[in-house]
């Protein structure tokens, strides 16, 4: 048994995802990193084009409006990045109220605070409500307020 | 695998003693997030509207670029720890574990940069011949008009 190497001996794997009956917790997990990757993968480069569109002037500025919020009078094209662009947007902001709410949630786990059952269920499901209120009321502040 | 001492049976198994470092590090920037990132939210709900004008105007300030470029800082840092995380639990080969985690660095390197090349060039004045610039170099030469 010492000679045969990790990768050839037969080790028993846990079984993943799919066995377990969902719950809030692993879903609240599940839903850090799923934000988190979105966060990375498409938010950091929509904030790079933003801040390049600012710092190159204004045709520039508009020409990211055009293409992610509101297109040009009879440019199809720009309807249809219109409709993912403000997917991608409202979906970003809530990737971004959950990252941070899971965040802090971690934080009082990290402490050895928040494990049992009832606290743990409690916490996870105010992270998967609070997100969703928070991307609601951004929105409803930004665009009727 | 040692056979011998104890310490060569355990010897290149578990921890590289690193792992503490790179958790509480991933908690720490985690934090650094946090504060230009309420401020950003908050601020930009206070926008009037999101023209050029509005926008441009409001983040060459000194308080809001500074937010922004400790907001890129943060953000990058924290994005190359967690997704070193996500590529090490997922990528297994070798090879392509390595190449995954040199095309995560080279994006977090070449994305913070380029972030806060834009805000320098911004709260300086601009790139090319356009009407930020423009605006900029008539208010200089009026300003040295009046002198």
């Amino acid at each position: 048994m010492a000679e045969a190497s990790n990768a050839a001996r037969k080790r028993p794997l846990s079984p993943h995802l799919g066995v377990w009956r969902w719950s809030p917790a692993m879903t609240v997990s599940i839903l850090h990193r799923v934000s988190g990757i979105g966060l990375a993968k498409l938010g950091l480069p929509l904030l790079l084009w933003w801040l390049g569109a600012l710092a190159y002037g204004p045709a520039a500025y508009e020409t990211l409006v055009h293409w992610v919020w509101a297109g040009e009078v009879g440019r199809l094209v720009q309807t249809i990045t219109n409709v993912l662009g403000r997917v991608a947007l409202v979906g970003l902001s809530w990737a971004l109220f959950e990252h941070t709410l899971s965040g802090l949630r971690h934080y009082v786990l990290d402490t050895g605070a928040g494990y049992e059952l009832d606290a743990n269920r409690f916490w996870s499901w105010a992270v998967l409500i609070g997100a969703p209120v928070l991307t609601i009321a951004f929105w409803a502040v930004l665009l009727f307020l | 695998m040692g056979e011998g001492t104890p310490l060569g049976r355990v010897r290149g198994i578990g921890s590289a003693h690193s792992g503490a470092h790179h958790w509480l590090l991933e908690r720490l920037t985690g934090v650094f997030t946090l504060v230009p990132i309420v401020w950003l939210i908050v601020s930009l709900l206070l926008l009037p509207d999101f023209t050029y004008k509005a926008v441009h105007g409001w983040i060459v300030q000194p308080i809001p670029a500074l937010m922004v470029a400790l907001l890129l800082i943060a953000t990058f840092w924290h994005t190359r720890l967690g997704l070193r995380v996500f590529i090490e639990d997922y990528i297994h080969t070798g090879a392509n574990k390595l190449a995954a985690l040199l095309a995560l660095d080279l994006f977090i390197f070449v994305g913070a940069a380029a972030g806060l090349m834009f805000l320098s060039l911004m709260v300086m004045g601009g790139l090319g011949q356009d009407a930020a610039k423009a605006e900029v170099q008539s208010a200089l030469k009026a300003s040295m008009g009046a002198r």
